[in-house]
């Protein structure tokens, strides 16, 4: 593999490992809160086909963004309900909203656009264009460090360095700011959190809301970024991938950027089977390119890699005690 | 928290959550400009208005009897297995291999040995999870979903590059021989008389429900089955009582990964003749919608299993005869996993308002 083809490569991971870096710190305030959230999937679905639909009807992407988020978090408050506020089963709720998702996206933009269960192509400004960081140019004749800059860095959308912001601010969130060191208390030993006179469920609720923001950004860059436009099931299982990357980052930030660009790295070569060939010299089947990141997390999860413990209180609903 | 008196949790929650997801349904419906009462003659029409309707309903019940018991057999141990769609997909590669291995002279010999294959390649994709569950600690629900991925590429890449007979372009595996060929319910002497087009549903629809039969008689009548039942509503007084989790574990994930894999006899032997991609069609996952509705009965799950057959024949006539895409089943099934699974509580709390509630403090 030449020095070209790897900037390539590194330049689609970057795209690929943006949706799953969102939903995976999505995922990572729900979780470190104790609400488990399987329904990352559905949330970046409902938010993708938001985004798709204001976005073409408007020709603006960020109401197309602002859209998605309202569609995710709608979906948010409901996995709220569920869970916090009628204590059912998380699980169950993350899996139901999944399948609500996945048809109702359909169903809208069907009702909408009448293009088979898509929203119309994005073009110029309902799509976000490419952003040239400053001297890009200039520094691109610099040997190796340059071409780096220009080529990976360089010229992707404002969400994919959104994305990557978010990673060192949920780390001061998490642990630097009251807010999240009270999150990681809720999540490991809500009735201690109680006792201290915070509320367990405004705690829950904003961290379910922040999972939904996140989540919508998530899906606004699969329709207005990665691709042009909603399609059904256009996230296919990136929210169970993220989910996969959270439990392997073992519910850390830092973690979560390096286990979500490891994520992209798999999909951006599965997307290249020539360069596999080449370089190793014998082909790997794409599927399993595909299946690595799923067959990484289980060795994770069954501790043989590191232990991965989840927050002590996840999937625990919290009755007060009278 | 309200307690319910037991007919009262048993039929109404059910049937409120039912009449819940439906009245969301018909507001979708009208929101998309179409009419929830067309919808609805169109679906029951199209789903139990003939013989030949009903010949798809009971075929797409059939499989859901199988993934509802195999979730309703994890669901009592207290394991939420949601690797049904994998199990059921490996169970078909199951049933493909035995088909294809010899040239069987007769479906009597082939459904035996087929369902062999379906229920070990289905027990064996449920058998790693449940160890990890049992042995280190891993959560079963995350495992099965990550199986169900990798069953899915492991089916895509022996189709692809195993199975795929020669000069053959689209991932399937050959034909079945004549001789794996399972009667529908339509070349059955007696019921041709009912169902005189030929329709999907096949032998399987009795092998299904010998299955309800056997899984009754497992969880309520064997030891085995106390075990599971004990185990689920309180591991500790389980392990108290000699139990051993890690056993039961991995014996109640065996027996639910194979009823998984059962389903595959009766869409991939009894229907396609061959092994297609996602050859399983989401039946997996109903299973979990089919469990919860039927409360985990074998009983209540045939029941459940016939209604989800409904919503499925009748979401897709709704696909072909109006412009209400057939992706509302979707919507439906989620609804109704999100009312009986989850939001449970809340239907009970407005159950509670109306039937005389027993009120019990629960700490």
């Amino acid at each position: 593999m030449d020095y070209a083809t790897l900037l390539q490569i590194l330049d689609s991971t970057l795209r690929l490992a943006t949706p799953l870096l969102l939903a995976c710190l999505a995922g990572l305030f729900s979780e470190r809160s104790g609400i488990f959230d399987i329904g990352l999937e559905g949330k970046m679905l409902m938010a993708a086909m938001c985004t798709g639909a204001v976005a073409a009807m408007t020709g603006q992407v960020w109401l197309g963004v602002l859209a998605g988020i309202v569609g995710s978090m709608l979906f948010a408050v409901v996995h709220g309900l569920a869970s916090i506020t009628f204590r059912g089963n998380q699980l169950i709720s993350g899996v139901a909203l999944n399948f609500v998702a996945s048809g109702i996206t359909v169903l809208i933009a069907q009702s909408l656009f009448r293009q088979g269960g898509r929203t119309p192509p994005l073009s110029g400004d309902a799509r976000f264009n490419p952003i040239e960081l400053p001297f890009a140019e200039t520094l691109s004749n610099l040997p190796v460090i340059g071409p780096f800059y220009s080529e990976v860095l360089s010229g992707h959308t404002a969400l994919v360095y959104i994305g990557l912001l978010c990673v060192p601010l949920t780390w001061w969130v998490l642990y630097r700011s009251r807010f999240g060191l009270r999150l990681r208390a809720v999540g490991e030993n809500p009735a201690s959190v109680d006792t201290a006179g915070i509320s367990v469920v405004r705690l829950r609720y904003t961290a379910v809301i922040i999972t939904g923001i996140l989540c919508g950004l998530a899906g606004a860059y699969m329709a207005a970024g990665l691709q042009a436009g909603f399609g059904k099931e256009m996230t296919a299982g990136r929210g169970y991938i993220a989910l996969a990357a959270l439990i392997f980052a073992k519910w850390r930030p830092w973690y979560a950027l390096m286990a979500t660009l490891l994520f992209g790295f798999f999909q951006a070569l599965a997307l290249r089977p020539d360069v596999i060939a080449k370089t190793l010299h014998f082909a790997i089947p794409v599927p399993a390119l595909d299946a690595l990141p799923y067959i990484l997390t289980v060795i994770v999860l069954a501790g043989f890699v590191g232990r991965a413990i989840p927050p002590r209180a996840g999937g625990e609903p919290y009755v007060k005690e009278r | 928290m309200t307690r319910l008196p037991r007919w009262a949790d048993v039929v109404l929650v059910p049937l409120i959550s039912l009449l819940l997801a439906g009245i969301i349904s018909a507001l979708v419906i009208l929101a998309i400009g179409q009419s929830p009462t067309e919808a609805l003659k169109t679906m029951v029409i199209g789903a139990v208005g003939s013989p030949y309707a009903w010949g798809y309903t009971l075929y797409y019940a059939t499989s859901f009897i199988f993934t509802g018991l195999a979730v309703t057999v994890a669901f009592h141990a207290s394991l939420f297995n949601i690797g049904g769609e994998g199990q059921a997909q490996l169970g078909g590669l199951g049933v493909a291999l035995v088909c294809l291995s010899l040239p069987w002279p007769h479906w009597t010999l082939a459904l035996p040995a087929a369902m062999i294959g379906a229920a070990l390649f289905g027990a064996a994709w449920a058998a790693i999870p449940a160890y990890l569950q049992a042995r280190r600690g891993s959560h079963i629900v995350i495992t099965t979903i990550m199986f169900n991925y990798i069953g899915a590429a492991l089916i895509i890449y022996m189709l692809v590059n195993v199975l795929r007979p020669a000069g053959q372009m689209d991932p399937a595996t050959a034909r079945f021989p004549e001789g794996t060929k399972l009667p529908t319910l339509h070349e059955i002497p007696g019921l041709n008389l009912i169902f005189d087009k030929q329709v999907p549903a096949n032998v399987t629809l009795f092998v299904a429900l010998v299955a309800c039969w056997l899984v009754w008689l497992l969880l309520w009548r064997t030891r085995l089955g106390y075990e599971i039942r004990a185990f689920g509503k309180s591991e500790k007084a389980a392990i108290y009582a000699g139990i051993s989790p890690v056993r039961i574990t991995m014996i109640a994930m065996l027996i639910s990964g194979a009823l998984a894999g059962l389903m595959s006899i009766n869409n991939v032997m009894g229907e396609s003749e061959r092994l297609l991609q996602n050859s399983a069609e989401g039946a997996g996952f109903i299973g979990i919608a089919v469990a919860l509705m039927g409360r985990n009965h074998p009983v209540g799950v045939l029941l459940a299993a016939i209604l989800f057959g409904f919503l499925f024949q009748g979401g897709a006539e709704l696909g072909l005869w109006t412009s209400i895409p057939i992706e509302l089943r979707t919507v439906v099934q989620g609804l109704v996993i999100l009312f009986t699974g989850a939001l449970d509580h809340m239907v009970r709390m407005l159950l509670g308002l109306f039937v005389a509630p027993r009120r019990t403090e629960v700490a």
